[in-house]
């Protein structure tokens, strides 16, 4: 049996690099877009300030960059290094789907960022523009692919096990790609990023327009950000996540426990704005409740309910029950029992095989289980609620808070009067790391969310670690810590450089660091 | 429709090709990269060297992620074993390869000249250790490595990091080490004049006679002494991927009698030796494109000839024989072959077709006349 503590380092390495590498694909995502929109104005109104706009913006865009690659070259060995057995499991599915990112948008985006940086002087403006607008395009495709991937793993269709190869296998390339529960995520996790970008704009931007400095090249940052973020964050929050909720049995326990329902209501069931979940006692102290929302919210309808905790446990004993059936049925194909009552008595239990699975952590053999086993395999079926009620909170109030302040800055560069709102201003400075927070913290409720499984229903997350040491973990949890820290510091104060200097660090002569008086420069 | 066997069999075939692309162009950056503090002694030399592969290494280390993503979807057995297997080789080349992206975006960003010192020691040890473990592997491909397979179908890893360095291996890493700084070499010659152009053609003629014998003495070791396997009985060629429905059995040492069942794979060991020998010819000369070419030749050639001694097999296990791993029994299912070989057919050719068009563009000698005149934009 596989101990809980090579579980749980594993757990924790692949939280902190996926966090990690998380810090940086999103900016990554906005960027490039927002760089394709200023290049864009460039090229149809000829303005060399606009050039000057995507030159330096996408200095700050490199510096980003660098360490979306470094990090992200992380998480493709970690599949093989540390789930092991989640590869062999699940390789068929998500294999394909991982080589597609590097044939569409891998090769893209690292192709055309060299031509972007260092082709200036030996394209045509609209050459030019033609390649970072793929950059632009690769960056999307590649959060595409690993968020179809990611989909599968909420709510894997299009794949059936096969007990001759002891593994998932695909079915339906179609029903993968197709999955409704990945291109909500593709979606709302793409409008994601383009928010990040444009937070990052708008504040760095209002930054030089308190200071007075650049304040020409700033104001117009500014207005494209301000519309550019509004656009997304209505995407983000209109088309949220939520939708796909209701797909899957694992994406409806991760809702109910987002919502801390502990038993499910009539509908429409009532929403719970704040109030502080307790697990022991399976209700939620001083709850503050909007009727009717969650019922809409999560089914769009009034006349379907949503599912409590509780109803959801009591149906995974009985899938956990099922799933010892298939579990039995499969060991006896294994010993070599072939015959067609067999196979037919398996392919009508194994939905639930997955289920049995969780049995794996309190007993070797699954089918000699005792109803106490069973219990415990149902109660990890439920995830804590606290940590994700709460976490999913903040990512919403970061959320509200961003579409308050695009709204009010499109509104006031709508009305040309932006740069006298101080105050607005003073907001989007503090709010630039907003975006990061509501990533971080989203990802948390997704990945958290799911447990106990990395393939909802189908694969525990304690099954899927490699068979290696804590001496090993160490030593590679050691390694992030060590480069990843000396690199992020790099990095921030390579940013923070780059900000201060602003645009004069194109060195083109017209900016506020190389005006001899230093004065104000529109 | 394409049968179960032979898309197996093309799979394997695009793995190589994938491998080859990887070993060709990550191959000079890696060598660049080696040579970068050896050949360039001012801040300008250096930077020059960067030059030559500062917009493009970043596409060619796609060859890597996608070499990594392709065995992941096609051979998830070997993706399995092979990754944790050798945990700490692989974070090893990981954290080799951290220096690369943030050395290249960062370095010429603040001009003191120890950052920058520290920049290319960071960029030597990026392109100079996964050469070094990746050749460490492939010699330890070519011997076997202690691994099992449960009944589950769970990979274990029954040895330790240190028995992966053992002499052949070390050697195998040496070499790869040399050819990647000989491509390298060659490619530096290519893009630069005056003083870099001129180390890097002494380079050359020290690194080729080194890199020649120390292939010559991998070959022969390979050829006569070390342990090979066959497997005696499997199930088809076309059975659902399990691989623990063979049996496999050492057959003592020398690989050159499986070359000698198929004279014809012969070809790959000798046109080895003949791409690089003629690269290093053509590379005294002034027709360093040619030389190039041959070179990339001899790479492609070492890794078909790496592929052709394994084959079948993909992984051997010397803990278990039965637990190798080969192409017909650790692949995906055939319809993840299918789709996957679709997708590589479309998208193959449009890769290639936009890198050469970006090479196109932005081809030329770095010069310091370069360097001083975009001091601000390049690397």
């Amino acid at each position: 049996m596989i101990g809980d503590d090579i579980v749980m380092l594993s757990r924790l390495q692949f939280g902190l690099t996926a966090l990690y590498h998380f810090l940086f694909v999103p900016l990554t995502l906005g960027m490039t877009f927002i760089l394709g929109i200023m290049e864009s104005v460039y090229v149809l109104t000829g303005r060399e300030v606009y050039k000057d706009m995507t030159k330096f913006w996408g200095k700050l865009f490199g510096i980003n960059f660098a360490m979306g690659v470094t990090t992200g070259l992380t998480l493709e060995f970690q599949f093989g290094t540390n789930w092991a057995y989640y590869s062999h499991y699940v390789g068929d599915i998500f294999g394909p789907l991982l080589a597609s990112e590097g044939w569409m948008a891998f090769f893209l985006e690292s192709t055309f960022v060299g031509l972007f940086f260092f082709g200036w002087d030996k394209l045509t403006k609209v050459q030019h523009l033609i390649v970072t607008w793929l950059l632009a395009v690769g960056t999307s495709l590649s959060a595409l692919w690993i968020l179809i991937a990611n989909g599968w793993m909420q709510y894997p269709v299009g794949a059936e096990f096969n007990y001759e190869t002891l593994r998932m296998e695909m079915t339906s390339f179609a029903a993968v790609i197709l999955n409704p529960v990945a291109q909500v995520k593709f979606v709302h996790t793409v409008a994601a990023g383009y928010v990040t970008g444009s937070m990052f704009v708008l504040g760095i931007s209002s930054w030089y327009l308190l200071n007075k400095r650049d304040m020409g090249f700033a104001r117009r940052s500014f207005s494209i950000a301000s519309a550019f973020g509004l656009a997304s964050i209505l995407s983000v929050i209109v088309l949220g996540d939520e939708s796909g909720y209701t797909e899957g049995e694992t994406q409806k326990i991760k809702l109910a426990a987002i919502e801390a329902e502990w038993h499910t209501e009539p509908a429409p069931a009532s929403f719970t704005l704040f109030g502080f979940p307790n697990q022991d006692k399976q209700t939620t102290d001083y709850a503050i409740k909007i009727p009717y929302l969650l019922g809409l919210i999560a089914t769009r309808s009034i006349d379907e309910e949503v599912k409590g905790l509780q109803e959801l446990r009591t149906e995974s004993v009985a899938r956990i029950k099922n799933g010892m059936v298939a579990y039995a049925d499969l060991q006896k194909l294994r010993s070599g029992d072939h015959s067609g009552t067999a196979k037919q008595h398996f392919a009508e239990h194994k939905a639930d095989l997955g289920y049995g699975l969780l049995l794996k952590k309190y007993t070797e053999n699954v089918v000699d289980a005792d109803p106490a086993m069973i219990e415990k395999a149902a109660n990890d079926s439920i995830p804590k609620v606290a940590p994700l009620f709460w976490t999913f909170r903040v990512m919403v109030a970061c959320g509200f808070t961003m579409l308050f302040v695009f709204a009010m800055a499109f509104y006031y560069c709508a009305t040309r009067v932006a740069d006298q709102k101080r105050w607005l201003m003073r907001l989007a400075v503090w709010c630039i790391p907003l975006p990061w927070i509501a990533a971080e913290t989203g990802w948390f409720v997704a990945e958290v969310g799911r447990q106990p499984w990395t393939i909802s229903g189908v694969l525990p997350t304690h099954l899927s670690v490699s068979s290696v040491s804590i001496g090993q973990l160490w030593f590679s949890i050691a390694g992030f810590a060590l480069f990843y820290t000396v690199l992020l510091i790099i990095e921030i104060y390579l940013m923070l450089k780059y900000v201060r200097l602003g645009p004069s660090s194109l060195h083109t002569g017209r900016y506020y660091h190389e005006q001899t008086s230093g004065a104000v420069h529109e | 429709m394409i049968d179960y066997e032979a898309i197996r069999l093309i799979w394997w075939v695009f793995i190589g090709v994938v491998a080859i692309a990887f070993a060709v162009t990550e191959g000079f950056d890696f060598g660049v990269s080696t040579l970068l503090p050896l050949l360039g002694k001012t801040d300008v030399e250096r930077r020059i060297i960067i030059n030559t592969i500062g917009p493009t290494w970043e596409g060619n280390q796609v060859w890597l992620i996608l070499l990594g993503g392709a065995i992941f979807a096609i051979w998830p057995a070997v993706y399995a074993t092979l990754f944790s297997g050798l945990y700490a080789a692989m974070l090893l080349v990981l954290f080799a390869l951290f220096f690369r992206p943030a050395g290249f975006d960062y370095r010429s960003k603040i001009s003191d000249p120890r950052w920058r010192n520290a920049w290319d020691w960071g960029l030597f040890v990026g392109g100079t250790l996964p050469p070094v473990l990746l050749g460490v592997l492939v010699g330890n491909l070519l011997l076997g490595l202690p691994f099992h397979l449960d009944q589950d179908l769970r990979t274990f890893y029954d040895g330790s990091f240190w028995e992966l360095l053992s002499p052949f291996a070390l050697l195998c890493g040496v070499v790869s080490l040399l050819a990647s700084s000989f491509h390298g070499a060659l490619f530096l010659k290519w893009r630069t004049e005056g003083i870099v152009h001129e180390r890097a053609t002494q380079a050359l003629s020290l690194l080729a006679p080194l890199l020649l014998a120390g292939l010559a003495a991998v070959m022969l070791w390979a050829f006569i002494g070390i342990d090979r396997p066959e497997i005696t009985q499997m199930a088809t060629t076309e059975a659902p991927s399990n691989p623990l429905n063979k049996t496999v059995i050492a057959v003592g040492p020398g690989w050159l009698q499986h070359f000698l069942a198929y004279p014809l794979m012969m070809l790959a060991p000798i046109l080895a030796f003949l791409g690089l020998a003629l690269a290093w010819l053509l590379g005294r000369g002034p027709t360093t494109m040619a030389a190039f070419l041959c070179s990339s030749v001899g790479l492609a050639s070492i890794l078909l000839t790496v592929g052709f001694a394994l084959f079948p097999f993909l992984l051997i296990s010397t803990s278990d024989p039965r637990s190798s791993l080969t192409l017909w029994d650790a692949s995906a299912s055939h319809t993840t072959l299918l789709l996957s070989f679709w997708i590589t057919v479309i998208f193959l050719p449009i890769v290639l077709l936009y890198t050469r068009w970006v090479y196109k563009v932005l081809w030329g000698s770095i010069t310091e006349a370069a360097i001083a005149k975009d001091s601000h934009t390049l690397y």
